[in-house]
């Protein structure tokens, strides 16, 4: 009985070490600042989480899948620059939305399609397109920002319903979507077993080309979500926008003990891990410390929270 | 049993097989016959084709010239998907497991069953605990990763889904290589009471002591032919080794 207990524990013993990551901070922090555990400063901090949130949700299938995307961050411009393109030319919000996703998920499966038909690296064909999609956005606009919205799209970034943000909610649905996705589909399923063996997958009868072009389909769905949060909030589609996130993403999916050589990982612990991340630079924005200190302590609490999950996993090999 | 079944119609007939890899002739004109509920073991040295015909019968190559029956149906051109479809699957020496999934979604890999649109793990769990027991092979928890398996209880999931996929005939290519005797002992026994349960099994193998234990009949191949098809019990190991080596020509 008890046995059977550590079994059925056994894949959620990450996910209490990070929820205890989470909680030891909150107290921590709460304790040294009283503005911490306030109401607005929690909003606060989900609202600054959600873009990650977005961003590392689509991140963990790929990741999942044995692959890697350093494209979103050009994605998030060239989205929100497309759709403020349309938006400009009178076209209707909901329209301009779609046209941008739709780009943006062009995006992911030109990448998906050169990764899985023509079996180029992951990593070389994203980093093309980050170059390509980025140097395109800034061609098109010149390198100059547009701004000045519709007030039912800028409602996308800054509009609340109820107590919480449009861009907290839109988060919160997404990793739903993403839980579901990865726990109860045959894609989450498929997503998983490509990672740990697609020669076995392909063997089983499975089109395995077809499930990873549409895992970079999804990635560039959730960045092109993203990007137009992000334009929306600062009523300005910026042609530099999203530099350096696909980083902060794939930090996230890390944390969130998502195995970089694919076959193991999950949304929910990807989740957490962004809610760390945020706790951990709206608390130290909190404390006044420099922003340099924020990126070192993040660095850190990667590297050790992964290495000693590592460094578990190994000895439980070595013991049997 | 064995008797009984020799005398129906074989599930799988090769007639005249050749391959030839450029200059070189893999398979020089093979037949060979193997019935349900009956294990044929396919001996040989290395480079003999052996694993040429097995591909050839799971589809993953075509042969040059020559018929293949299956269930008294001629084969136009066999692909994987076809040969797996008409019952016929291949337990690979890799075994094709993906490690990080437990060993039911590992049953039921490509072919989940569906409840609208999510996998209905209910039936999967259940309909895998069953096949499991059917077998009798050892797994206490089937909602352990396969990675976590011995190597005998990982032979025991790639049977139990080349089994689920509708396999009537089994082939395994050294199953039980690379195995400890406890190990190899258990493989030996479920493909033992696969045969016995009424499915077809051709295993290739070196190893000619477990051969003589769980084969009704030897296939012996040598250059590209077959020397000859002998029952286990009115053979012995040294009229098959001396086949194996070509002494018996001279």
């Amino acid at each position: 009985m008890n046995k059977d207990f550590k079994i059925a524990l056994q894949p959620y013993r990450y996910r209490i070490l990070l929820l205890f990551i989470l909680f030891f901070m909150v107290i921590i922090i709460s304790f040294i600042s009283s503005y911490f555990l306030t109401l607005s400063n929690i909003k606060n901090i989900l609202d600054q989480a959600s873009l990650y949130i977005i961003l590392s949700v689509g991140m963990t299938f790929v990741i999942c899948s044995g692959g890697i995307d350093l494209s979103i961050g050009s994605v998030i411009a060239l989205t929100s620059v497309i759709s403020a393109f349309a938006m400009k030319a009178d076209v209707n919000v909901i329209i301009a939305i779609f046209i941008g996703l739709v780009v943006a998920m062009g995006v992911g499966f030109f990448n998906g399609y050169m990764i899985s038909f023509f079996g180029i690296n992951p990593f070389i064909v994203t980093l093309s397109t980050m170059s390509i999609v980025r140097g395109a956005t800034v061609l098109i606009t010149n390198g100059r920002p547009i701004y000045g919205f519709p007030k039912a799209f800028t409602y996308l970034g800054s509009g609340t319903i109820g107590f919480f943000n449009c861009p907290i909610l839109i988060a919160f649905f997404v990793t739903l979507i993403g839980v579901i996705l990865l726990g109860k589909t045959r894609f989450g399923n498929y997503s998983i077993a490509m990672g740990c063996n697609e020669e076995a997958l392909r063997r089983s009868g499975v089109n395995t080309n077809k499930y990873k072009t549409l895992i970079y389909i999804l990635c560039g769905l959730c960045s092109g979500i993203a990007g137009l949060i992000i334009s929306a909030r600062l009523n300005t589609a910026e042609p530099l926008a999203g530099i350096g996130y696909e980083m902060n993403a794939i930090a996230a999916v890390v944390l969130g003990g998502t195995d970089m050589k694919g076959g193991k990982g999950s949304v929910i612990d990807t989740f957490i891990a962004c809610l760390i991340l945020g706790v951990i630079n709206n608390g130290l924005r909190i404390l006044s410390i420099s922003s340099n200190y924020q990126q070192l302590l993040t660095g850190i609490i990667i590297l050790v929270t992964v290495a000693l999950s590592e460094y578990k996993q190994r000895r439980k090999i070595k013991t049997g | 049993m064995n008797d009984k079944t020799s005398d129906s119609n074989p599930f799988l007939k090769v007639k005249n097989i050749t391959k030839n890899f450029g200059n070189i002739k893999a398979l020089k004109g093979v037949s060979l016959e193997s019935y349900l509920g009956e294990v044929l073991a396919i001996v040989g040295d290395n480079g003999a084709g052996k694993s040429t015909l097995i591909k050839i019968i799971s589809g993953v190559i075509i042969q040059d010239s020559g018929e293949i029956w299956i269930n008294g149906e001629k084969q136009q051109s066999l692909n994987p998907r076809t040969s797996l479809s008409k019952g016929i699957s291949t337990v690979y020496q890799d075994l094709a497991l993906v490690d990080t999934c437990d060993v039911a979604y590992n049953i039921f890999l490509g072919r989940e069953p569906m409840k609208g649109l999510f996998i209905d793990k209910k039936r999967i769990y259940m309909e895998s605990k069953q096949l499991i027991q059917n077998l009798e092979i050892h797994i206490p928890n089937i909602k352990v990763p396969v990675g976590n398996l011995s190597g005998g209880q990982r032979q025991g999931v790639a049977v139990a889904r080349a089994i689920h996929q509708g396999g009537k005939l089994l082939i395994f290519d050294e199953p039980t290589a690379a195995m400890g005797l406890v190990e190899s002992k258990r493989v030996l026994k479920l493909i033992r009471k696969l045969a016995e349960d009424g499915y077809g099994v051709i295993i290739i193998s070196h190893n000619l002591q477990q051969v003589f234990q769980i084969a009704h009949k030897v296939c012996v191949m040598r250059q590209g032919n077959i020397v000859d098809t002998v029952r286990t019990d009115e053979s012995n190991m040294n009229d098959v080794v001396s086949m194996i080596t070509g002494a018996a020509d001279i």
